[in-house]
């Protein structure tokens, strides 16, 4: 990715290079071209609409091509690819809590192996931060209520700077830390090291405990939609509008549970705003994300319409 | 008759003409005066004050970047210090700078009116703006604010304990101030034009500053509005911006940008005017493609307001928002780009002098040449997720806000000083200040597209030690900078009493503002005068002798 903004950067310096070549060539032209001399009057010139059309089409057309490129880099940084290695980033004043899916936690640093497709999911516990990589080119706000994501593959082992780039306050210039990229058997080992347990089973022992499972159930259809293979899917709700289930729909049906009802369910579930930390949040997330979807049969069919909207038992939404 | 009078030197027992300065000397004849040109000169004794007050602020900053380490403030200074640098110089300085001093003179005069359209409207102006500043210094020295110019929540309703709301309400007051200017431009421009002074006869400096009237009126009311949602969640704990009560903060930023993006046109619109009544002037001629420069700035202010969100590419946008804002904002560089290549094309086959407003409207056409490119970088999508809330952004900004703007305003400063003061200003100091503000401003600002694009973000107050060579260039740049902000001060001042007496009309400029008197008189025009002219007809104005255009 780096390459490729540093292409479209070179290509930006040449072309606005070669435009403020022009303009101050002409202006130093004309202007000791044209420069006060006695006996020589200035020649007066109304305009010209060709001109005018041409230098306003022209650069328009230019301007398309960074426009296109600009667009394309963008949609690849935004579109993190189905196989990334999926790592939590929490960021506080003032530091970047990190957790892998592993278990494996640290603060201000994040290790990430060689060749691997790494996605950050992000999220704030206070203001705004903002995940920079300068060596990789990409940046990513992170905001509280919500997570962002952002996906970059390193390629070459060493220690590159991380910084929030986004003013947060008094040690704002002091929230950074180090990427530290290594080989795939180096990473292996320092994963090794240390490692706790799975964040999905920290997520699957929260969820019992809070008593999700009641209604949550993954045999019957509970008070609640089941969550089996829940992640990714399209969601009919209750007001007709479909979402996608994605982790800023599962945290925010977590926090905000009534703001999204799904279709054929009551608005029975209470907030758990404040009762689970960020980490927490985190961890549950990671759990539904790895709920499979079930056998067929087991739980009803997917997005079926409700027959009794009164009796939430016989609807079945995925 | 007058004209030729004046060019002589007056005796000094000849009691001059009756004009706007010497019509009353009393504290009370300024302060409670209705004239458009003592209310500018007024606007111009505050935003100068102001000015050196930013001024100080980002010498500060400089200074404590010029080391690694934060050693000479303490981070919480320093995160005040470059807030009360942005906010002075955003909304005490750079929006009311062109309008309120310029504007304020020279509307009237050329239209042809005898004032402005509500002249206690415009002083009630200029006490807004002073209630604003004086609330913002008290501000200021409780304590100050930490919040950044741009108030970004949740960090200014729950995350700053500084004076948010002192500074918001002083902001909120200097914004009505802002748009009473821009009521009294609109309204004059409409139906006080002089007898003949059609729209298509209308110097480019009119058009440029009706834009502008029409971005104050329209935008301001937005960002007070958003400051008021500020205090009210700062205060009452009302959910708009915190999402821990349900708010959104990205909210804050379309709001906030949907009038500070057309901001930035609030200050550089009334730059470009000043830039193509210098550039006719001292080429002799008339401005090439006069309806499309004219018209450029409309489609600047209009268009401006459909660019907001390219401020917020990395914000937390969907995907395909970013792409309409980005798409949106390469139209907005055509019409920059036209004004560029006009003034350009109106060069070619003049008869053209280097006095020193034309050396500032050189030095205006190469800052906002780079300015305008890089604005291009940081309208690419690709480009803009690195270099944003960078050192890029920091120069980019600067080059257009500051380079455009204080190159239009010394520009305009120097040409109209004479109408203004009746004294011509010191050529030689006025040329070597020109040179060292552009020699100045691109050694101090050119690094810092540099240091961006390695990876340093804005706002730092300590920073790795790979950053430092570029941050000193950038120090010692400013250190020149300031030099040729201060001496334009101090020769403008000294010239009030020295200076040589201008003439009516010096630079044997167009224009109805130099057709009356040096000094004009309280009600500008002993006739109203009736236009039968197009603009800058130089073709029917005699040239001036080869050497500068002083009263001899």
């Amino acid at each position: 990715m780096a390459g490729q903004v540093d292409a479209l950067y070179i290509y930006l310096l040449l072309v606005s290079g070669a435009m403020t070549a022009i303009i101050f060539l002409a202006v130093t032209v004309l202007a000791i071209k044209y420069r006060r001399v006695p006996g020589r009057e200035a020649h007066q010139i109304e305009g010209s609409t060709i001109l005018e059309l041409s230098w306003s089409i022209i650069p328009f057309f230019v301007m398309l091509t960074f426009f296109i490129w600009g667009a394309v880099i963008y949609f690849q940084e935004r579109t993190p690819p189905a196989d990334a290695t999926e790592v939590y980033v929490v960021a506080k004043q003032w530091m970047w809590k990190i957790e892998h899916m592993e278990g494996q936690r640290e603060i201000n640093e994040l290790h990430v192996p060689t060749g691997q497709n790494v996605k950050l999911i992000m999220t704030s516990q206070d203001v705004i931060h903002s995940f920079f990589v300068p060596a990789f080119r990409i940046k990513q706000d992170v905001l509280p209520g919500r997570y962002t994501t952002l996906w970059f593959k390193a390629t070459v082992p060493g220690r590159y700077h991380l910084f929030c780039a986004e003013y947060c306050g008094t040690n704002h210039s002091g929230m950074g830390g180090d990427i530290v990229v290594m080989e795939p058997q180096d990473y292996a080992q320092w994963m090794a090291g240390g490692a706790t347990a799975p964040l999905q089973d920290t997520g699957k022992q929260l969820f019992a405990a809070l008593g999700c499972a009641t209604c949550h159930r993954s045999d019957v259809q509970g008070r609640g939609p089941s969550l089996a293979g829940l992640y990714n899917t399209d969601v009919l709700l209750e007001d007709g509008r479909t979402v996608k289930a994605d982790e800023n729909y599962v945290r925010e049906s977590i926090l905000n549970p009534t703001a999204k009802i799904v279709k054929g369910f009551k608005p029975v579930m209470p907030t758990f705003q404040g009762i689970v930390s960020d980490e927490q949040l985190n961890a549950l997330v990671a759990y539904v994300k790895s709920l499979a979807q079930p056998p067929p049969g087991t739980a009803g069919l997917q997005n079926q319409p409700a027959t009794s909207p009164g009796q939430p038992q016989n609807t079945q939404v995925q | 008759m007058a004209s030729n009078a004046a060019s002589t030197v007056i005796p000094a027992n000849q009691a001059p003409k009756l004009n706007y300065l010497n019509n009353g000397h009393t504290l009370r004849s300024w302060l409670l005066t209705t004239d458009h040109k003592r209310i500018a000169l007024l606007y111009l004794i505050s935003v100068s004050i102001f000015f050196f007050l930013g001024g100080f602020f980002a010498m500060l900053i400089r200074l404590e970047l010029l080391t690694p380490e934060g050693d000479l403030l303490q981070a919480d200074t320093y995160n005040k210090v470059f807030t009360m640098h942005g906010m002075i110089m955003v909304f005490f300085f750079l929006i009311p700078v062109v309008p309120a001093v310029l504007g304020n003179f020279l509307v009237p005069l050329m239209v042809g009116a005898k004032d402005l359209a509500f002249p206690r409207i415009n002083l009630l102006s200029w006490y807004l703006y002073v209630i604003a500043g004086v609330l913002f210094l008290h501000c200021m020295l409780n304590g100050g604010v930490d919040t950044g110019w741009t108030f970004y929540t949740p960090y200014s309703t729950v995350g700053s304990n500084t004076n948010v709301i002192e500074a918001g309400l002083a902001v909120f007051i200097a914004g009505f101030s802002s748009i009473f200017t821009g009521l009294n431009f609109i309204v004059t421009v409409h139906r006080m034009r002089a007898p003949g002074l059609t729209w298509d006869r209308l110097p480019l400096f009119i058009w440029a500053n009706y834009a502008t009237a029409l971005i104050m009126i329209l935008g301001t009311p937005v960002v007070a509005i958003t400051i008021v949602l500020v205090a009210v969640e700062r205060l009452f704990h009302l959910g708009i911006f915190d999402p821990r009560l349900g708010g959104d903060p990205i909210l804050f930023q379309h709001l906030f940008w949907f009038y500070s993006h057309p901001a930035v046109y609030i200050m550089i619109l009334p730059s470009m005017g000043v830039i193509s009544e210098l550039i006719t002037c001292f080429s002799r001629k008339r401005v090439f493609g006069y309806k499309f420069v004219a018209l450029s700035s409309i489609a600047i202010a209009v268009i401006g307001f459909l660019v907001w969100a390219h401020h917020m590419f990395v914000a937390g946008i969907s995907l395909y928002a970013a792409m309409i804002f980005s798409f949106l904002t390469f139209f907005v560089g055509v019409p920059s780009a036209v004004k560029v290549f006009n003034w350009t094309a109106t060069l070619y086959r003049g008869s053209i002098t280097y006095a020193t407003p034309m050396l500032y409207a050189f030095g205006f056409m190469g800052l906002f040449t780079i300015g305008g490119l890089t604005g291009l970088f940081l309208a690419t999508l690709g480009i803009d997720v690195h270099v944003t809330d960078t050192y890029f952004v920091v120069a980019h900004f600067h080059y257009v806000m500051v380079g455009g703007v204080l190159m239009g305003f010394l520009g305009g400063m120097h040409f109209w000083w004479p109408k203004i003061s009746g004294r011509m200003y010191p050529e030689g100091w006025a040329k070597l200040s020109a040179l060292l503000v552009f020699v100045g401003f691109n050694l101090t600002f050119f690094p810092q597209f540099i240091l961006g694009y390695v990876g340093m973000p804005r706002r730092y107050w300590q920073y790795p030690p790979e950053f430092q060579v570029l941050n000193v260039l950038s120090t010692a740049g400013s250190s020149v900078l300031a030099v040729g902000y201060l001496l334009p001060m101090i020769y403008l001042l000294w010239s009030l009493k020295y200076g040589p007496i201008a003439t009516d009309n010096p630079w044997n400029a167009a224009g109805l503002e130099w057709k009356t008197s040096s000094p004009p008189p309280t009600f500008n025009f002993d006739e109203t005068p009736v236009v039968t002219w197009e603009a800058y007809n130089y073709d029917e104005i005699p040239d001036v002798p080869l050497e500068a255009p002083v009263a001899r």
